[in-house]
């Protein structure tokens, strides 16, 4: 695979050429194109074709720039910078000649966008709005293809194609799987699928991210919701320890569809079909929403004062052992960790899927975000409960000991802190008190590799449910050892200040992109 | 495929000597006629020494963009390291040629010959013979001849006796114009499709399997072992107009002629004379109107235009238009120009390879207003959007496909516009009312 880290690996060593764009100086490596030196200079040269992940092709013609002393205009996309260049993205000749592909890329286009998911984030629709003509002048019949199920989550709408072949190139140089193809010549092409073969790639519903237009879309997400009416919070895919940065979009509090957010040292620009269609759980309506207290043998609702003062009560003079969900924040178990006593945690299992193209980036068989960061706060993997009696306090944190038999308890005391509380396990809970998933909060993950990475709240919690590691920081207080936590923020710098894998770490450091821990990076230098 | 004529007098028969002469055909009758001489000459030879005869000798590309041969071949370095290919560009596909599927029916071991010759100029041990797919006469002597040329000892492990290694392959085409274009030619033998490649890097740096490449013509490595047997002095002198253009040319002419067929020239020959005394001149009772002189890619040129036109590299580009692969399409007083044009329009929309969006969509679109003005349902602006759409199509693209489609629609509507007008203003085609 070329570069899909945008330059960012480069070399000290590596000469570098100045060169002018739209009149902005710019210097860059020797080799970088001109579009990529005009994304550094910040200017964005319309483009379809290229991708920063993909082989350059260079047959959208759609970056054709102006290149002064040059006779003909170059394709920004395949044009090496040189020494004092100037670059003009907007003259008279750059723009009729982009607004001659526009025309020709909408000639056969349905023009259907009222109906298309693309629509609001097609970039067909946003060149033709800054570049292109007003109107048409093709006046004959237009050409029609049937819509094809490609397999997998992908349907291709072969009428809005421009045959970037992103899609094809994605398939051949980074899934290694080639299953497209450019099929027929002329303006008979259309982008086909080998005989015999879906696009059922574990990584393969990126094409539809890849797709400029709407000609590959997502099964999962047609017709659901516009993208205009869509809330948008950087994440990342809880489903695996990998730790694929995401985009979670909502539409009125309900996660509609997962996609991946760009970033070089975890996932590149990819995500997963397993991670990104797996959401569904994080909309769950049968939610606890309101602390419950068992009172004469029934689990009845309080509210959080009560609830948290029969915690602590419980709490007093006795072992905590906590059965914490590996998908919970490093904030949630820093605080669970500081309880003293046992953790323990459990992961389902699922077979690995690398992406073969991209190095270190598969699909885990651990499938929860946060093993590595369970693991460093002291939790241990286990498969069952441990022996409990009657001077143990049981604390299921997010985990509904599913697939357990909940009887084996014995006569230990348990605590939920949950986001639901099914009825297998209600019958022996002594307290109840709802949590947010990691959708309606704030925090941090690290990925098996260390990589400690944020994620910012997406939607609204349900009912009273609070963040587990405020509860937690509540219920320190009724035990005597207050913890002014009011921020998720002020949890991390105590665990970066407690905790030398996550030492010098702020959210201000970590960004959108992350930090990797002191130990991966000596790991990595050796 | 007919008998080729007679010679004509006039005509310099170099390379079409032994066309129609069917002892020329095997390995043993090749060589009576002087064949392999050249080879065993050149093997003899530095490489450097055998390209210096072909640059002074000045013989230019016979594929279309007349590129100095001897320059292409001095691209190649010698001693990178790097395992060197020639391909030869047997796909020929541009309508109105037909010189190299005569060359390799008549004389097949010309171009292995030429191959040999130029592969150890270049230091490349494999040869690729890329076929069309449709040339299956061509296609059987080409075998035929690499066949006996191993089995002769004359390539192989041991080439003649020399202890070098020569090897020719021949491929065979699928079918698709745009394989004749040199970059999507290397795909297609690679075994991908035959798209067009960017350039830079070019075939010398990365061609064939990411090494150096250089591909030249049928015709043009069928002249190669001429000039090194006669000498590039010889070739040279081969020049009745201008001394940049040298050698013997053969022209395919087909169309609204008496006598079409091949003919093989000395470059700088008149085309009026050519047309009129070699060609028989146009059918009786009609006139030319227009021709095509360097196949389907070329400007039109008019009947007067093509009366001054000395027929060499320089002189065609004089005359309005360009040499292009030599064959000549004849279109007379009776034929509808924009038929012909839509026709043409066709031919590149049906083999554009879908790459490049002006070429795709361009091509198609351009094909569909010409058939529609045709049909006699144009307006004037249909002129305007295909002159606007035909300079969309106009280098801004990976290869010229588009080009060569605009061509003919630019140069059609600047010399026969009001034929154009005509099919637009009486809503029908005139030369069809004509014909009732």
């Amino acid at each position: 695979m070329p570069d899909a880290l945008g330059g960012s690996m480069m070399a000290e060593h590596e000469k570098m050429i100045s060169l002018t764009i739209e009149g902005r100086p710019v210097s860059v490596p020797e080799g970088t194109s001109i579009l990529e030196a005009a994304k550094a200079a910040g200017v964005l040269i319309p483009h379809y074709c290229y991708h920063p992940s993909l082989p350059v092709a260079g047959v959208c013609r759609m970056c054709l720039v102006d290149v002064e002393k040059a006779p003909k205009l170059a394709p920004a996309c395949v044009t090496a910078v040189a020494e004092g260049q100037v670059v003009s993205v907007r003259t008279e000749r750059a723009l009729e000649a982009r607004k001659g592909v526009l025309e020709m890329l909408l000639i056969n286009h349905p023009l259907d966008c009222p109906i298309c998911d693309q629509a609001g984030e097609c970039e067909l629709q946003d060149y033709t709005y800054q570049e292109g003509r007003q109107d048409s002048r093709y006046r004959e019949p237009k050409r029609f293809n049937p819509v094809e199920d490609f397999g997998g989550d992908v349907v291709y709408v072969t009428n809005r194609c421009i045959l970037c072949t992103r899609c094809v190139r994605f398939m051949d140089d980074v899934a290694h799987d080639p299953v497209l193809n450019v099929s027929e010549r002329g303006d008979r092409a259309v982008i086909g699928k080998f005989e015999g073969q879906d696009l059922t790639h574990a990584w393969a519903a990126n094409v539809v991210d890849l797709c400029p237009v709407g000609a590959l879309v997502s099964k999962d997400f047609l017709n659901k919701a516009r993208a205009w009416e869509l809330d948008r919070s950087a994440s990342i895919c809880p489903n695996c320890t990998q730790g694929c940065n995401s985009i979670i979009e909502t539409r009125e509090n309900m996660v509609v569809r997962m996609r991946p957010r760009a970033n070089p040292d975890v996932n590149s620009y990819f995500m997963c079909d397993y991670g990104r269609l797996n959401y569904r759980w994080i909309n769950r309506q049968d939610r606890l929403e309101q602390p419950m207290l068992r009172i004469d043998g029934a689990l009845a609702p309080v509210d959080w004062e009560r609830a948290l003062g029969a915690a602590a009560t419980a709490l007093r003079g006795k072992r905590a052992v906590v059965l914490a969900s590996p998908m919970l924040s490093n904030e949630s178990l820093f605080m669970l960790s500081r309880l003293g006593g046992r953790g323990i945690f459990r992961v389902e299992q699922g077979p690995e899927a690398p992406l073969e193209g991209v190095p270190d980036l598969a699909l885990r068989a651990d499938r929860a975000a946060n093993v590595r960061g369970a693991e460093q706060m002291g939790f241990t993997r286990t498969a069952s409960i441990p022996a409990l009696g009657t001077d143990d306090v049981l604390i299921l944190a997010d985990d509904d000991l599913a697939g357990l038999d909940a009887a084996s308890v014995g006569t230990a005391t348990m605590i939920v802190l949950g986001t639901t509380l099914p009825a297998e396990i209600a019958d022996h809970v002594a307290i109840a008190l709802p949590v947010t998933n990691f959708a309606e909060e704030e925090g941090t993950f690290t990925n098996l590799r260390g990589h400690v990475q944020r994620f910012m709240q997406a939607k609204a919690p349900p009912g009273l449910a609070r963040p587990l590691w405020y509860v937690l920081a509540d219920l320190r207080a009724l035990l005597n050892q207050p913890t002014a936590y009011y921020i998720a923020s002020e949890v991390f710098a105590a665990l970066s200040e407690s905790n030398p894998a996550y030492a010098g770490m702020s959210y201000e450091t970590l960004g959108l992109r992350g930090l990797a821990t002191p130990e991966t990076t000596a790991g990595r230098a050796s | 495929m007919g008998f080729p004529h007679r010679s004509h007098p006039r005509e310099t028969p170099v390379l079409s000597k032994h066309f129609g002469d069917v002892d020329a055909l095997t390995l043993a009758g090749w060589r009576q006629r002087g064949g392999y001489r050249a080879l065993e000459q050149a093997l003899a030879m530095e490489p450097a020494a055998i390209t210096a005869i072909v640059k002074e000798s000045g013989l230019r590309g016979r594929g279309g963009a007349g590129f100095p041969t001897g320059m292409k071949w001095s691209f190649m370095k010698p001693g990178d390291g790097k395992p060197h290919y020639l391909a030869c560009n047997a796909d020929e596909s541009e309508p109105g040629t037909f010189k190299d599927r005569e060359i390799m029916r008549w004389t097949p071991h010309a171009v292995v010959e030429g191959c040999a010759i130029a592969a150890h100029a270049i230091g490349a041990e494999t040869s690729y013979v890329y076929i069309r797919g449709e040339f299956t006469e061509p296609l059987l002597r080409m075998n035929e001849a690499v066949r006996e040329a191993y089995a002769e000892g004359i390539l192989g492990k041991n080439a003649m006796g020399t202890g070098k290694r020569l090897d020719v392959h021949v491929h065979k085409g699928a079918g698709a114009y745009i394989c004749g274009e040199e970059t999507a030619m290397m795909n297609s033998l690679e075994g991908r499709r035959g798209n067009p490649r960017i350039k830079p890097p070019f075939p010398a740096v990365a061609g064939l399997f990411g090494q150096p490449t250089t591909i030249n013509n049928v015709e043009t490595l069928a002249a190669v072992p001429h000039i090194l047997t006669n000498g590039p002095e010889w070739y040279k002198g081969m020049s009745l107009s201008n001394p940049k253009s040298t050698g013997t040319k053969l022209f395919s002419v087909c169309g609204n002629i008496r006598c079409p067929g091949n003919y093989e020239v000395v470059m700088g020959f008149p085309f009026g004379e050519f047309l009129r005394d070699l060609c028989g001149g146009p059918l009786p009772g009609r006139r030319f109107k227009a021709i095509i002189p360097g196949g389907a890619s070329v400007p039109i040129q008019t009947a007067e235009e093509a009366e001054a036109t000395m027929m060499d590299y320089e002189g065609f580009i004089a005359g309005g238009s360009m040499l292009g692969s030599g064959g000549v399409i004849v279109i007379d007083d009776a034929q509808c120009m924009v038929k012909q044009i839509a026709r043409l329009a066709r031919f590149f929309a049906h083999e554009s390879c879908a790459q490049c969006t002006q070429c795709r969509e361009g091509t198609a679109w351009a094909t569909k207003i010409l058939e529609r003005i045709e049909a006699g349902q144009g307006t004037m602006e249909d002129l305007d959007t295909l002159l606007e759409i035909s300079d969309n199509m106009t280098g801004k693209t990976i290869c010229v496909l588009s080009d060569s489609c605009a061509t003919p629609i630019v140069s059609g509507i600047a010399k026969f516009r009001e034929e154009f007008e005509a099919h637009i203003t009486g809503k029908r085609c005139p030369m069809r009312s004509a014909a009732a």
